[in-house]
């Protein structure tokens, strides 16, 4: 009697704590997924003279749910000749990396599943194996669109990931700790955005290759590979990549906001700012990122694949260097470096 | 000279703030879409859309079956039997016009010397079978009182053009 209510009381309460805690996190993405594929089709449509869906739901706001429950009620076409548990086993890759990130993004003070001193080295780690996905779903399938996609794709990832390494060095050296709230707290005075402004730019847009939204999807160029790495996914599998495409997407938007643009914290930290809740601001620049990424993606044509290489490697990298030489020079020469 | 300002311009991606400030103004613009169920373009009164038989106002049928159309149909979709009719007057057994075949010329609206055969301005006839497209002579006839009004003002408006 007495060992099984220590039991309760040291495993099982715990852990429905911790399961609370991610649902309460993986619910609010997967619901934010769904509304920003919704917000995507809206902005282009806009942009390009459209109205974009408007039938399902007041102004067309359940679209996306609409179009899950279509995909979901379809068959699950498995190719003979693909390798079919990792066929399988791919989608699934992809979409459990995108979501295990949330775990150390701070949404306000003290609103963090785990708190650990490297997040941000978890966070890279976590973006990087997103790479492991595609490449799997491009081997597996045993064709040849999503073969070159997936290659692609590994290409293009590491090249930009040597990119968002550097500029994550840069925010580094600015606050001195690797804890995610340690780097929001360093904003206080300053978000990064500001002082480290050509850093902020080479990161969005190594965000974009990293998720590979336009104008770098070259991974899923459906005018050369049909829909690369996902040409021969169907029904439930492709719900996976394309949810993962999205929630990585808004991770991606929290990891800018949170190095860059002070994470939680209001711009002034005066009367009518401070009074909204610090989550409130969180999601706000989130979703100026994400309107960024739209408003991007509805401006500018896809990259040719030796530009994108050429890119990656001969501006961004060199460029990256540089700043970082510089602001660690800065750092040292005025004696700012933090403790 | 020339080259340093280049090369500042590409470094602070001039071209593309501007390609995005564009976009930007489009988001405002008034929007081109036609909410098309419950909305609809113009159409021309010459607008080519689904076949009807005419009749006159008195309802006898406007068709001679001089064959004129099956004649031109360059797509051959119309296939016409002709017998005299018990009062004398030479008429249609059969008027068939296969709309898989047809490719909406107007040639035969443009043969027929009573204005009996048209192309009525109707482009939602869409079926879920085939055989609902192979049309005879009492669903055209029936098309040509449905649509006789529309028919008979758009030749009207089309009239002093022929």
């Amino acid at each position: 009697m007495d060992n099984s209510l220590s039991l309760i009381n040291d495993l099982i309460i715990p852990g429905l704590i911790i399961v609370a805690q991610i649902l309460a996190i993986i619910i609010p993405v997967l619901l934010s997924v769904a509304f920003l594929v919704y917000a995507e089709r809206k902005v282009l449509a806009l942009i390009q003279l459209r109205k974009g869906p408007n039938i399902v739901g007041p102004f067309g706001l359940f679209q996306s749910f609409a179009d899950a429950l279509k995909l979901l009620a379809k068959e699950n076409i498995i190719p003979n000749r693909s390798n079919k548990i990792i066929f399988l086993i791919a989608p699934m890759i992809t979409m459990v990396l995108s979501l295990i990130g949330w775990a150390v993004i701070p949404f306000a003070p003290g609103w963090v599943i785990s708190d650990i001193n490297v997040g941000i080295m978890y966070l890279f780690a976590v973006s990087s194996l997103g790479v492991y996905g595609i490449i799997m779903a491009g081997w597996a399938s045993n064709s040849q669109y999503p073969f070159l996609g997936a290659l692609r794709s590994a290409a293009q990832m590491v090249s930009y990931e040597v990119s968002i390494g550097f500029v994550i060095i840069t925010v580094l050296l600015c606050v001195g700790s690797l804890n995610l709230t340690k780097v929001v707290e360093a904003q206080s005075t300053v978000w990064f955005a500001i002082p480290l402004l050509p850093m902020f730019i080479i990161f969005f847009i190594c965000a974009l290759a990293e998720t590979n939204r336009l104008p770098f999807d070259l991974p899923e160029d459906e005018a050369s590979l049909v829909a690369g790495f996902s040409t021969e996914y169907s029904s439930a599998s492709f719900v996976l990549f394309f949810l993962a495409e999205y929630a990585s997407m808004i991770l991606m938007s929290a990891m800018t906001v949170i190095l860059f643009l002070g994470g939680w914290l209001p711009p002034f930290d005066i009367a009518p700012f401070n009074y909204i809740p610090s989550v409130f601001w969180f999601m706000l620049k989130i979703t100026f990122i994400l309107f960024l990424f739209l408003w991007v993606r509805g401006t500018f044509p896809r990259y040719r694949y030796d530009q994108l290489m050429r890119l990656g490697w001969k501006v961004f990298l060199p460029l990256s260097l540089f700043w970082v030489v510089v602001t660690a020079g800065f750092l040292v020469m005025f004696d700012l470096l933090p403790t | 000279m020339l080259m340093i300002i280049k090369t500042i311009k590409s470094f602070a991606l001039l071209e593309l703030f501007r390609g995005m400030f564009l976009t930007f103004r489009y988001i405002f613009k008034a929007k081109v879409t036609i909410n098309y169920p419950h909305e609809k373009g113009p159409l021309s009164p010459r607008f080519r859309g689904e076949h009807a038989l005419r009749r006159y106002p008195n309802g006898e049928e406007r068709c001679i079956a001089c064959k004129l159309c099956e004649a031109i149909c360059p797509a051959q979709a119309i296939t016409i039997e002709a017998e005299p009719r018990k009062d004398g007057s030479r008429r249609t057994v059969r008027y068939d016009i296969d709309m898989t075949k047809c490719i909406y010329c107007g040639l035969c609206q443009e043969s027929c010397p009573v204005d009996a055969i048209v192309e009525g301005p109707n482009f939602e006839f869409s079926t879920e079978t085939r055989e609902e497209l192979m049309y005879n002579k009492e669903k055209l006839l029936l098309n040509g009182d449905r649509w006789e009004h529309e028919i008979a003002q758009n030749l009207q408006s089309d009239s002093s053009y022929r």
